[in-house]
């Protein structure tokens, strides 16, 4: 009889966690039955070790087109954000690229390009990314050696995903935004925009 | 004895209402429900408040204060890369009702944006220079009222014989067909028939 409880309480016990994570979730914005929902996570789990003012620690990686991509190639040239995501398929993610996706203005007047990193590899980018529509930036993977960019920049978590992250590194290489976002929520537009936005003025008085 | 049987059922108690509470207010609108009365922002432009026909006195409005027999509502994101696609389609549709000077003033649409700041709400706007109120639901407390988990969602609601706003179309996913989709909607509202 006793036994015979506890099962049930075990019973009750998983079927309210199970009805309580079915119901947290964040919107799936869109892509249909793929997204996986991992529910709530811990908001960081990284150790930062970058500030601003720093270099930008500089890397090559594959991008979902083939190519490779390094930051020094906008060294002089082009102002650059850095999206870490924490992972393909997951809610939040699978919106926020989308978002900037239409947004390609809001980065082109302050002369930036964007640069979507996950630890992922380059197959499960692609199909993932593939069903946002064609994005117009790079989408870099930093699967092997395994989140090695992601370290250098402060934002690998403890499970071997990336925090969800924004960089912003000016044209002479110095990190000069940080969000390490909350996982679970997506970051401002807005905030983004502002930041970039300071970026502008900024070289403008150098002139 | 007592109090174990006792300090069970308390047990049992947190765990029913810790997954009632899970559930609380999340099914979808349900059609033939009335459509719950969750607060909007007022918009900031004049020409959304008119077409809206929502009182400038107060800061909030409800759907069922927009002044029109049918009211579409569109649930998006501006993150979400269907409605980005579906966003010409729902242009369509309101052009479709605009150019009709009976329908026009019988069918208003608004879109709700899960998640989305005004900012963003307002890129949206923008970039497919949508025509109908666009309100932003930053916090997610929308969508946690109306329990809509996809987007783009389409409900739909026709005021009934003592002012409710009562759910006629409740489906996620948008629709191919704008004229379609207004014919399914004249229909199952009944407002021509009414006449």
């Amino acid at each position: 009889m006793l036994v015979g409880r506890k099962k049930l309480q075990g019973l009750l016990v998983t079927f309210a966690l199970l009805a309580f994570l079915a119901s947290s979730g964040v919107v799936i914005a869109g892509l249909k039955d793929s997204i996986y929902n991992p529910g709530k996570l811990k908001p960081t789990d990284s150790v930062p070790k970058l500030k601003v003012g720093d270099k930008a620690p500089d890397f090559t990686l594959p991008s979902v087109n083939g190519n490779k991509v390094s930051l020094h190639d906008f060294l002089g040239k082009k102002n650059v954000v850095i999206s870490f995501v924490p992972a393909a398929w997951t809610p939040v993610c699978s919106g926020q690229w989308p978002g900037y996706n239409i947004a390609r203005e809001v980065f082109e007047k302050y002369d930036a390009i964007l640069l979507g990193i996950s630890v992922d590899n380059v197959p499960t980018l692609y199909a993932w990314t593939k069903q946002m529509g064609k994005l117009w930036f790079p989408v870099l993977s930093d699967f092997w050696p395994h989140g090695r960019v992601a370290k250098m920049y402060g934002v690998l978590r403890s499970d071997g995903m990336a925090e969800r992250a924004l960089f912003i590194i000016d044209k002479n290489g110095i990190v000069r935004y940080i969000d390490i976002h909350d996982i679970n929520e997506r970051p401002r537009l807005e905030v983004l925009a502002r930041e970039l936005s300071k970026l502008e003025k900024k070289g403008k008085e150098v002139k | 004895m007592v109090s174990k049987i006792l300090k069970r059922s308390l047990w049992v108690l947190f765990v029913l209402g810790f997954y009632f509470q899970g559930f609380a207010g999340n099914v979808a609108p349900q059609v033939g429900k009335e459509m719950p009365k969750f607060l909007l922002p007022l918009p900031k432009s004049k020409i959304e408040r008119k077409y809206l026909g929502v009182s400038d006195k107060k800061n909030n409005f409800t759907i069922s204060d927009i002044k029109s027999d049918v009211v579409i509502v569109e649930i998006f994101s501006m993150y979400c890369p269907h409605c980005q696609r579906h966003a010409p389609t729902v242009n369509k549709l309101y052009d479709e009702i605009q150019k009709d000077p009976e329908l026009k003033k019988r069918i208003k649409i608004v879109g709700i944006g899960i998640g989305n700041s005004q900012y963003e709400v307002d890129f949206f706007r923008k970039k497919y220079k949508i025509q109908f109120p666009l309100i932003p639901d930053g916090e997610f407390k929308i969508y946690k009222e109306i329990g809509v988990k996809r987007t783009p969602y389409f409900i739909a609601v026709k005021r009934d014989k003592d002012g409710k706003s009562v759910v006629f179309y409740s489906k996620p996913g948008g629709f191919d067909d704008h004229k379609e989709f207004l014919k399914n909607i004249v229909k199952l509202s009944g407002i021509k028939t009414e006449k």
